[in-house]
C-alpha cells in the first residue's frame, strides 16, 4: 500500500492505495465520485477525462500513486455550488448530449481546453476536442455549446 | 495484468540505479503507452520506476552552441506550445499536435514518445503469434489484414510500423537523442535511434538495457520558413497515420537549397531517403520534382495486399506536402491536407 494524498474538488483525501490502482478507479471506487466514467479503460474514448493540476488528462491511463499531492477537478467539482458552470448550461442549451455517458468527460475536457487557451477558431476547438468520442453523435451540439461560452460567443 | 511495485526516482542517477537493480523493472513517465500495454497483459513489469520527478530533464533550454535541448520529461503539449519550439521549429510543433489527443499530449513525455510500441493489431492480440511480442512465433500480419502495415524496410519477420508523429519531425530535423546508463552517457543520431525489424523485430530501437533517455537536442536549423506536416488517416483526428510526411525546405527564390523529407506510418522507423533529398538540391520546388523525389523514396516500396494503396498514397502525400511547405500558413489543424 502506498499512501497517496489527493485534493479532489478542493477536498483533501489521504488514501492507502495499491500501486496499480488507476486514478479513475481511485476516484470511482475509493472516493465514490462516480461522475467520472469508465468507457474503454484504454485511453481511446476520453470518458474518464479529469483536470489534474490545471491540465486535462485521462484518468484511466494514470496511476493514482503517480498523482500524489495533485489537485484534481472532476465533473462533481465543475459547477459553482448550485449554479451550473457556463459550459454545463451551454450543453443543455445546445442538446449537447443524448445518452450522457461521455458528457462528464466532454465537459471536463471543454473546461480544460478553455483554460489551456490554445483553441481560437471552431476548427481548432474541433481538433482539440477530438480526444472525447460521442457515440450518440452529439458532436455538433458539443462544439456549438463550447463556442457559445468561448469568448462569450462573440468570436464568429 | 500483474501486480507490481512502485518506486519514485529522485534523479537520473537514482533512476538508472533502480532500473538496473530491480528485476523486470520498467520506467513510467506519462504512462499513456506502458499502462495500456500492461492492461492488455503485453508487458509484465515487476516494478514501475516513476521518472516524472527528474527535474534535470524537465526543461526546454538553449545550449551554448545555439541548439535547443528538449528535456525527456517535458510533456508533448508543453513542447509543442513552447514559444521557442512554435517559432523556431514549427514543423515539430505541428507534428506533435497531429498526434494522439489533447489529453494524451498533456500526459505523454518526450522520451516516452520515442519509446512507444507499434499499434499493429497482431502485436496487441496475445492469442496470435507475433515475432515482436514473442520472437520466433511468426507474423500473421504479412498474410493477414495488413491495411495499417509497412511498405518500406520490412523483413520476413515483421511488417509493423512505428506510430509516432513527433519522431517523424525529429527525424527530418536531424535531432540527437541523449541517453545515460550504467556505462555513462552517449548521444545517438536520430536516424540511428529506431531500427528496422530485420530478424530482431522485438528490438524497436538501439537503446541498451538499463539506459534512460535524458533529453533530445535540436540543431540550430529549424526550417521555420518552409515546412509542412501532413497526416492522412481514417478519421480527421485522434487516429494513427496511414501515411504522414514531414517536409522541410531551404529555398532561394523558388529553388531548393536543401530538403528534408521524412515519412511516418510506412516503416518500422521514421523513413528518410538521402538520395531523394540530394536529388531535390538546386531543383525548382514544384510538383514535378517532388514527384520524382517520391519515386526515389518509394522505389523499393512493397505492399502486402490490404496496404498496397499506401504506395500511391505516399507518393501523392509527398507531392502535396512539398507544395504545402511552400505556404506553411495554409496548414490546417490536425495536419489535414491543404493547399
Amino acid at each position: 500500500m502506498t499512501k497517496t494524498t489527493l485534493t479532489v474538488n478542493q477536498q483533501r483525501y489521504e488514501l492507502n492505495l495499491l500501486p496499480w490502482v488507476s486514478l479513475l478507479d481511485a476516484l470511482r471506487e475509493h472516493l465514490k465520485l462516480t461522475g467520472t466514467k469508465k468507457g474503454c479503460d484504454h485511453g481511446q474514448c476520453g470518458a474518464c477525462t479529469i483536470i489534474c493540476d490545471g491540465k486535462r488528462i485521462i484518468s484511466c491511463l494514470t496511476l493514482a500513486v503517480m498523482k500524489n499531492d495533485s489537485e484534481i477537478t472532476t465533473i462533481e467539482g465543475i459547477a459553482g455550488g448550485e449554479s451550473l458552470h457556463p459550459i454545463q448550461q451551454a450543453f443543455i442549451d445546445h442538446d449537447a448530449f443524448q445518452c450522457g455517458y461521455c458528457t462528464p468527460g466532454q465537459i471536463c475536457s471543454a473546461v480544460g481546453m478553455l483554460q489551456e487557451g490554445h483553441a481560437h477558431t471552431r476548427e481548432e476547438v474541433q481538433e482539440l476536442m477530438s480526444g472525447n468520442l460521442c457515440r450518440c453523435g452529439a458532436n455538433i451540439g458539443i462544439i456549438d455549446a463550447i463556442m457559445q461560452v468561448k469568448d462569450g460567443g462573440n468570436h464568429e | 495484468m500483474n501486480n507490481f511495485e512502485f518506486k519514485q526516482a529522485t534523479d537520473t542517477r537514482d533512476a538508472i540505479d533502480l532500473i538496473n537493480h530491480l528485476p523486470e523493472a520498467a520506467f513510467v513517465a506519462g504512462g499513456t503507452n506502458i499502462i495500456d500495454l500492461w492492461k492488455y497483459n503485453l508487458t509484465n513489469p515487476s516494478s514501475l520506476v516513476d521518472i516524472n520527478h527528474l527535474h534535470e530533464n524537465a526543461e526546454i533550454s538553449i545550449l551554448e552552441n545555439g541548439n535547443i535541448r528538449l528535456g525527456a520529461a517535458v510533456k508533448n503539449a508543453d513542447t509543442a506550445y513552447h514559444p521557442l519550439i512554435a517559432q523556431k521549429y514549427p514543423l515539430l510543433s505541428k507534428a506533435i499536435l497531429a498526434g494522439a489527443s489533447a489529453q494524451i499530449r498533456n500526459m505523454a513525455s518526450n522520451g516516452g514518445n520515442l519509446l512507444q510500441r507499434t499499434r499493429c493489431y497482431y502485436f496487441y492480440d496475445p492469442d496470435v503469434p507475433c515475432n515482436k511480442r514473442k520472437p520466433g512465433s511468426g507474423c500473421p500480419a504479412k498474410d493477414g489484414y495488413n491495411r495499417m502495415h509497412a511498405i518500406l524496410g520490412t523483413s520476413e519477420a515483421c511488417i509493423a510500423v512505428f506510430p509516432s508523429d513527433m519522431c517523424i519531425a525529429l527525424a527530418a530535423l536531424e535531432a540527437t537523442v541523449n541517453v545515460s546508463g550504467p556505462n555513462g552517457d552517449r548521444n545517438i543520431p536520430f536516424s540511428q535511434f529506431h531500427r528496422l525489424p530485420g530478424d530482431r523485430p522485438d528490438l524497436d530501437n538501439t537503446l541498451d538495457d538499463g539506459e534512460i533517455i535524458t533529453s533530445i537536442d535540436l540543431p540550430e536549423e529549424g526550417f521555420a520558413d518552409h515546412y509542412s506536416y501532413l497526416k492522412l488517416r481514417d478519421r480527421h483526428s485522434y487516429a494513427f497515420a496511414l501515411v504522414s510526411v514531414a517536409t522541410a525546405l531551404k529555398l532561394n527564390g523558388n529553388m531548393i537549397e536543401s530538403a528534408r523529407i521524412a515519412l511516418g506510418g510506412v516503416a518500422h522507423k521514421p523513413w528518410r531517403s538521402v538520395e531523394a533529398e540530394e536529388f531535390l538540391k538546386d531543383k525548382e520546388a514544384n510538383a514535378e520534382n517532388f514527384s520524382a523525389a517520391a519515386d526515389i523514396i518509394l522505389r523499393d516500396a512493397k505492399g502486402f495486399g490490404y496496404n498496397d494503396f499506401k504506395i500511391e498514397l505516399s507518393k501523392k502525400a509527398i507531392i502535396r506536402n512539398g507544395l504545402m511547405a511552400l505556404n506553411p500558413a495554409s496548414q490546417l489543424p490536425g495536419a489535414q491536407p491543404s493547399a
